[in-house]
């Protein structure tokens, strides 16, 4: 099991330098340089320009930009933002710790209702249950999550009042910190109905992130089960004479997790890009957000230095989720 | 017991609704978030509108609502005889904030002004680097070649000395870049090594203070009780951020924010017959424009300029690009500008004799490019859109448009060159209300190769606006612009196209609310109707 997670870690080395390369390239290859951009209709002298680039490291050789960012990260550093002129881990922290809330409540509720779903689906395979619930799939994961989203906002926003249109917390309450949850924060600074409100601002984003995940966790499951339930030892546990809840929730689903643990983890990467839609419209100060900003911009410390982070996460997820199989499955860790 | 406790909270809730209800707080639902709060540090409307608008005030003002130059904390302003010197009287008894960290031991003074701007020009003011200090618009306003010093003439007389007569420095002083900070906050953080604190926990003098700033969600401001003008009318002010205009528009009918900028033009019709809001509407503080290439043949020829003009059928464009939003522009500058010629007669659209006029310029089966930008610009919402339209127009007259477009960056860059082929969509945003920053900026002689698009350099229009320039006296230099204008129109260098109409949707129950002219958005002076 050692060994496994040690080569699973070495794994880990040269796809981190990889993301530093395309991080750092990605925003580079696309045309347009910042101080331009900066500067718009009303231009910028020649001898302006040379100054800012320089102040920034922009008149520096590629390799020579490469070698700073690389310097910098190993000391914590991902530079400061060309447009706000604050260090970008600083406005990353400051902002993600929305994400990562609407992140966590998406995935539970799509793992909350698309195993279920996925399993209803298979033992009912093609009676009305499944078709139903396999359509429904369907359109969510076709749904566009902008019209998604703002039909969510017509109907119970603005037609029955029943949720807030957007933000995350009412204007009436002024909570920071400290561990930038806002369930948490509200209930920990004592105010009435201070978490009442943050989960209602909660309820239709989490929804509209958790959408496409749903549906995915909900097909996968189906035909990781339809799968399971064909094979000998469902058969026989059957045979014994066992509950069906007992054969298709123990025997069967336990099985099939397998397929359906690695989407989950593949969602992560998927909610991430989701939430920049997401966040746009339900004004939820997240990543998302300021990530499309400084794309726009070009703030080229912004922009690597995000897509950093979220890479490693992702990775950071994905190893978890790797070294699960490993506890959960012997057949892979000795492959 | 339960129920004793539960009727409790919810009385105190009600108590404390009731509170917050006598207590008027404005919301309004920004478009986005600030960069900073220290707007000689940012060139964008968005931090303007969080800071400079509201916390800050400048040595002189535009009047709320216009263009015009008022006192601000300068109560009056004196420019030499030779156009070179301008000494500013100081407001007395004008008072900072305080926050948690700060409490001013001094009225606002003459050290104040000298170090706002000192901090922008001199390399060796401890602050002109803090926050990666670039001072873009102080550099862009030519302020380090234009300001030669700035003296102290005691504590509430300063004077500015300048390299060269400049009508519209006195307005540059009313620009956002222009805010004055406080030198004894400053002194206080940098000694606590918080320089940055400047920028991120502003003290001003101006009609709210600063309370907090949850980034990407919310900025809160009360009013400042001691504002040398009078406190405001309303207690608290709140901006709530909401980047997608149908959602702020979802919150202005529900009515969680009170003013909202920037709505979707498709929305427009709705926002009209509902009850809910007040539509205002303005024309934009900018001209989108097509620029010929006057150095390059034909359209060196002010014959083919015209008869071009004369091809384009703009109220097609208004409705169709601006969907409404805009109106047809006849002259480079706005109307809100003072000096505006509503006398030049736009050309009119007339197709046949626009291809009778290339004939006899003995101009046939011209091909050109009309150039598109990628972006969306107030004076320009979909300039793809408006150059289809225009190769339409400009094929009925026998002219065969090919339509190019680059990167944004790239398009501004190339689209200086001399020699460029094709014409030009672009436009501007005024930055201080001065005819001088369009149409010296845009039109002439030095800005040929640089912002001048259509290279043009016409002699009789440049000595007009050279000599508005050294003019102090304004009823002067407007009839001089006026002029200016006339000239425009004849030479044709442009097809002026259009000014955006600004809208503003707020609740019927906001009162006193004026659109600014430049753009932002200005709470002091609006109230709330019970």
């Amino acid at each position: 099991m050692l060994r496994f997670v040690l080569s699973r870690l070495l794994t880990f080395v040269p796809t981190f330098i990889g993301v530093t390369i395309v991080s750092f390239a990605f925003i580079r290859l696309l045309p347009g340089d910042p101080i331009t951009l900066l500067a718009g209709e009303r231009g910028i002298g020649e001898e302006r320009y040379n100054e800012l680039a320089a102040q920034f490291g922009f008149d520096q050789p590629m390799w020579r930009q490469y070698l700073d960012y690389l310097f910098g990260i190993f000391q914590g550093d991902l530079g400061t933002s060309f447009v706000t002129k604050r260090p970008v881990l600083d406005e990353f922290l400051a902002l993600f710790p929305a994400t990562l809330e609407l992140s966590i409540c998406a995935i539970l509720l799509a793992v909350l209702l698309g195993i279920p779903a996925g399993v209803i689906a298979a033992v009912n395979r093609g009676k009305f249950f499944d078709q139903a619930l396999m359509t429904t799939a369907l359109v969510g994961y076709s749904m566009p999550i902008f019209w998604w989203a703002l039909l969510l906002i017509i109907v119970f926003s603005s037609g029955l009042g029943w949720t807030p249109v957007s933000g995350r917390m009412s204007l009436m309450y002024f909570i920071e910190g400290p561990t930038g949850f806002m369930l948490i924060d509200s209930l920990l600074s004592g105010q009435e109905g201070a978490f009442r409100s943050a989960l209602a601002h909660l309820i239709l984003p989490t929804i509209v992130l958790a959408t496409i995940p749903l549906a995915v966790i909900a097909r996968q499951t189906r035909s990781a089960m339809l799968e399971v339930l064909g094979e000998d030892y469902v058969r026989t546990a059957r045979a014994k004479g066992l509950a069906p809840l007992r054969v298709n929730g123990l025997h069967a689903l336990r099985n099939a997790m397998i397929p359906v643990v690695t989407v989950i983890g593949l969602s992560v990467g998927t909610l991430l890009a989701g939430a920049i839609l997401t966040e746009t419209i339900f004004s939820w100060p997240g990543i998302g957000k300021w990530m499309v900003d400084s794309i726009f911009r070009r703030d080229y410390q912004a922009v690597q230095g995000g897509l950093l982070i979220i890479a490693v996460i992702v990775m950071i997820v994905n190893l978890t989720v790797d070294i699960l199989y490993g506890a959960i499955n012997p057949k892979i860790r000795n492959r | 017991m339960t129920l004793i406790r539960t009727t409790l909270a919810a009385g105190a809730a009600v108590l404390a609704l009731s509170a917050a209800a006598s207590a008027q707080t404005l919301i309004y639902c920004s478009e986005g978030s600030p960069e900073g709060f220290d707007p000689a540090l940012y060139t964008a409307g968005t931090t303007f509108d969080a800071s400079s608008r509201q916390i800050y005030n400048k040595l002189v003002e535009f009047e709320r609502g216009t263009t015009d130059i008022v006192p601000g904390l300068a109560e009056s302003w004196e420019v030499s005889e030779d156009g070179t010197s301008y000494t500013f009287t100081l407001r007395q008894g004008v008072q900072f904030h305080s926050n948690d960290q700060f409490t001013p031991s001094r009225e606002f003074n003459a050290d104040d002004v000298i170090f706002s701007f000192d901090r922008q020009g001199n390399e060796e003011n401890p602050y002109n680097g803090y926050s990666g200090g670039t001072w873009e618009y102080f550099n862009a306003m030519s302020m380090p070649d234009l300001i030669e010093s700035i003296e102290k003439v005691d504590d509430y007389t300063v004077r500015f000395n300048l390299t060269r007569p400049e009508a519209p420095f006195i307005a540059n002083m009313a620009m956002d870049f222009a805010s004055i900070l406080s030198k004894e906050y400053a002194d206080q953080l940098q000694e606590a090594g918080t320089p940055e604190m400047l920028n991120q926990a502003p003290i001003g003098t101006g009609p709210f203070s600063f309370v907090g700033y949850q980034k990407d969600a919310v900025i809160r401001y009360s009013a400042n009780q001691d504002y040398w003008k009078g406190a405001a009318p309303i207690d608290n002010l709140v901006f709530a951020i909401t980047p997608d205009a149908s959602v702020r528009y979802q919150k202005l009918q529900a009515g969680e924010c009170h003013v909202m900028p920037y709505p979707n033009p498709a929305d427009l019709d709705a926002m009209e017959s509902d009850e809910n809001v007040n539509l205002m509407s303005q024309e934009g503080l900018n001209v989108g424009y097509l620029a010929y290439n006057t150095q390059v043949e034909p359209f060196d020829q002010v014959e083919v300029r015209k008869a071009l003009n004369m091809a384009i059928d703009k109220q097609a464009i208004i409705d169709v690009v601006f969907q409404g939003a805009g109106t047809a522009a006849k002259n480079p500058i706005p109307p809100t500008i003072w000096s505006y010629n509503d006398e030049v007669e736009d050309d009119p659209y007339d197709p046949e004799a626009a291809r009778q006029m290339l004939e006899e310029a003995g101009v046939t089966d011209l091909s050109m490019e009309i150039w598109a930008m990628p972006v969306q610009r107030p004076y320009n919402p979909n300039a793809r859109r408006m150059a289809e339209l225009l190769q339409e127009d400009f094929s009925q007259v026998g002219v065969d448009v090919e339509i190019v477009s680059y990167e944004w960056g790239e398009y501004l860059e190339r689209s200086k060159a001399e020699d460029r082929e094709g014409a030009v969509l672009l436009g501007w945003t005024g930055d201080n209300g001065d005819p001088d920053n369009f149409l010296a900026v845009l039109l002439g002689c030095d800005s040929v190769g640089g912002s001048n698009r259509a290279q043009w350099c016409h002699e009789p229009f440049q000595e007009l606006i050279e000599e508005a320039k050294v003019t102090s006296e304004q009823s002067e230099r407007a009839e001089l612009y006026r002029e200016a204008q006339v000239v425009f129109k004849e030479q044709a260098p442009w097809a002026t196209i259009a000014h955006s109409v600004v809208f503003e949707p707020i609740r019927p129950e906001v009162q006193d609310y004026k659109i600014d002219p430049f753009g932002g958005h200005i709470f002091y002076g609006v109230s709330l109707a019970e």
